[in-house]
């Protein structure tokens, strides 16, 4: 072999060898990032699955011994059982009042040009400036002028306000997605506004209006500082693991908290689809 | 007549409730801070100012906010740039990268209090590793620094997914052919980013940093899960006093500096990164 030969099968070589190593420098920068994830999530899992004697002990064993200890006195310590409850009723509550009231005004938004479009745009898009849950404080005393104070139906009130503005531009964005001439088509072969919207649209758009009611019900699911200003007997869970953070022993907290993550980890899974899409559209 | 009123039909269920909901308390907490007893006054902001925690609470906040924010920014910038250079795998690695999303504030809180704790687990693995003898106490008001940097780190953690799920998806709309263009005049991948995707991107980069801005001046549920009430921030402060000294004026005035610093940032960020009217895709 020559010294040109070796110099030519060099540069043969560079390019791949620096490909490779890239590559591999990027898969585990990837990795790095995605067990930065995952691990915290891991742990909260080990401490949910061990024993409360053991959520204390030292040094900590990093494998769960799937010890239902923890879980159990999290079920039955006083007030969860309810709080859990509550969690889920307002947060039911949220995603029906949000889709409810969101969806026609994104309907109304994608399909009409009308005086005043513009204005409740603004209106819709200066909410996401708006620290909300200090909206909490005045409604606190609306509501106890009404009769709505530490009810459910007030909380979830207040979260559809959270959620309410995603509902509506995550829609908007979902019927602009779909041909008005289909609609159109529609009332040509006999259908009129109402049953060509919901024999030709609603179907279409039905998969995207189940990931933003997904969405709301998680706004809710997560929301702290509304719920624990706003309930005193109707605790949420949220409000419930924030009050007693300072008495409540730790098993109670760490079980509390995986509580939290599971639902949304499973959630979010759901609607990961349209993740992108939503925040794509409602970036404009 | 009748399609003339339909659109006004279908927005005024959700426009009387934004009115309700959204205009009037915000009105009403601006009302309620400026008055006492019925009365006009400054006495709510007087009693706010000379509490000895409100300039610990506003510097903690806006030093959070100021760790925090540009972190995020860059590990987010880093993080779409590998996604979308990646040909196989990437939805399954933007789920894990997005699964934080789905996590309350409060929960992070918890999930980084079982790290940090005295017998938790950073302890352990250090102890495991004979790094330490025996447990070290990071979470103490006695030092206010490390408190800081623990509740910085869960809010990285928790919060960083929002910016990177609108990154990606405005990283999305930016046309190859741009790439391909600036390729074939010779631009190397750090030129590129910073002569297209940075400046192409400045719609998403505003949306990103005005609602992670706004959201870390909000930061509540993790700071009190981490550090209790020895970490005094305006959010916390908001809650003590509608609750625990039970003063809903100067929580409302709390509110308000919460806002102002919120308003002025939104506007910052809508000036600094305008998108020129020419320059509009």
């Amino acid at each position: 072999m020559t010294a040109a030969d070796i110099a030519v099968s060099a540069k043969k070589v560079r390019p791949t060898d620096h490909r490779s190593a890239s590559r591999w420098l990027m898969a585990a920068t990837i990795t790095i990032l995605c067990l930065w994830v995952l691990v915290p999530i891991y742990l909260i899992l080990v401490n949910t699955l061990s024993s409360p004697e053991e959520v204390t002990s030292w040094p900590r064993q990093f494998f769960p011994s799937f010890d239902l200890g923890s879980v159990t006195f999290f079920a039955n310590y006083q007030g969860v059982a309810r709080a859990l409850l509550n969690s889920v009723i307002v947060a039911v509550m949220t995603m029906v009042f949000s889709i409810g009231l969101g969806a026609p005004a994104g309907y109304a938004l994608a399909r009409f040009d009308f005086p005043g479009k513009n204005v409740f745009r603004v209106v819709v898009l200066m909410t996401r400036a708006f620290p909300l849950p200090l909206l909490a404080l005045p409604l606190a005393i609306m509501f106890i002028q009404i009769g709505l104070d530490d009810t459910r139906f007030g909380l979830a009130l207040v979260h559809t306000m959270l959620a309410m503005p995603f509902a509506i531009l995550i829609t908007a964005s979902l019927f602009m997605g779909i041909p008005y001439e289909l609609e159109e088509a529609a009332w040509t072969l006999g259908c009129n506004r109402f049953t060509a919207f919901v024999k030709v649209v609603l179907p279409l758009v039905m998969p995207g209006i189940a990931a933003s009611a997904v969405f709301a019900f998680v706004i809710s699911w997560n929301e702290v500082f509304a719920a624990a200003v706003l309930t005193i007997q109707n605790r949420t869970l949220t409000a419930f693991l924030l009050t007693s953070l300072n008495e409540a022993p730790l098993a109670l907290k760490f079980a509390g908290g995986a509580v939290l993550v599971l639902p949304a980890l499973f959630f979010l899974f759901a609607v990961r689809k349209y993740l992108f899409a939503m925040w794509g559209i409602a970036n404009r | 007549m009748q399609v003339r009123a339909l659109p006004y039909l279908l927005l005024a269920p959700a426009a009387v409730f934004l009115v309700i909901f959204f205009l009037y308390p915000a009105v009403d907490v601006a009302i309620q801070a400026f008055t006492s007893d019925g009365e006009w006054t400054w006495a709510n902001f007087d009693q706010m100012v000379s509490h000895w925690k409100f300039n610990t609470a506003l510097r903690n906040t806006l030093l959070l906010a100021l760790i925090v924010v540009p972190l995020q920014l860059a590990l987010s910038l880093f993080m779409a740039t590998m996604v979308t250079k990646m040909k196989r795998g990437r939805d399954l690695i933007l789920y894990i990268w997005t699964i934080p999303l789905g996590i309350s504030d409060l929960a992070a809180g918890i999930i980084w209090l079982a790290i940090l704790e005295q017998n938790g687990f950073l302890n352990s693995a250090l102890y495991g590793l004979g790094v330490i003898d025996s447990p070290a106490t990071y979470l103490s008001y006695q030092n206010p620094f490390v408190l800081l940097i623990a509740v910085a780190i869960a809010e990285i953690w928790r919060s960083t997914a929002i910016v990177l799920v609108i990154l990606v998806a405005g990283m999305g709309l930016i046309p190859k052919e741009y790439y391909e263009a600036a390729e074939v005049f010779g631009a190397g991948p750090w030129k590129r980013f910073v002569k297209i995707t940075l400046p192409m991107m400045r719609p998403s980069l505003q949306t990103a940093l005005i609602l992670r801005t706004i959201l870390a001046f909000e930061v509540f549920a993790v700071v009190i899960a981490l550090a209790g009430v020895q970490m005094p921030i305006l959010m916390g402060e908001v809650y003590e006093w509608e609750f625990r000294l039970r003063e809903s004026g100067v929580a409302a005035a709390y509110a308000l500096v919460i806002l102002g610093i919120s308003i002025a940032f939104t506007i910052f960020f809508l000036w600094v990164l305008r998108t020129p009217k020419e320059a509009r895709v």
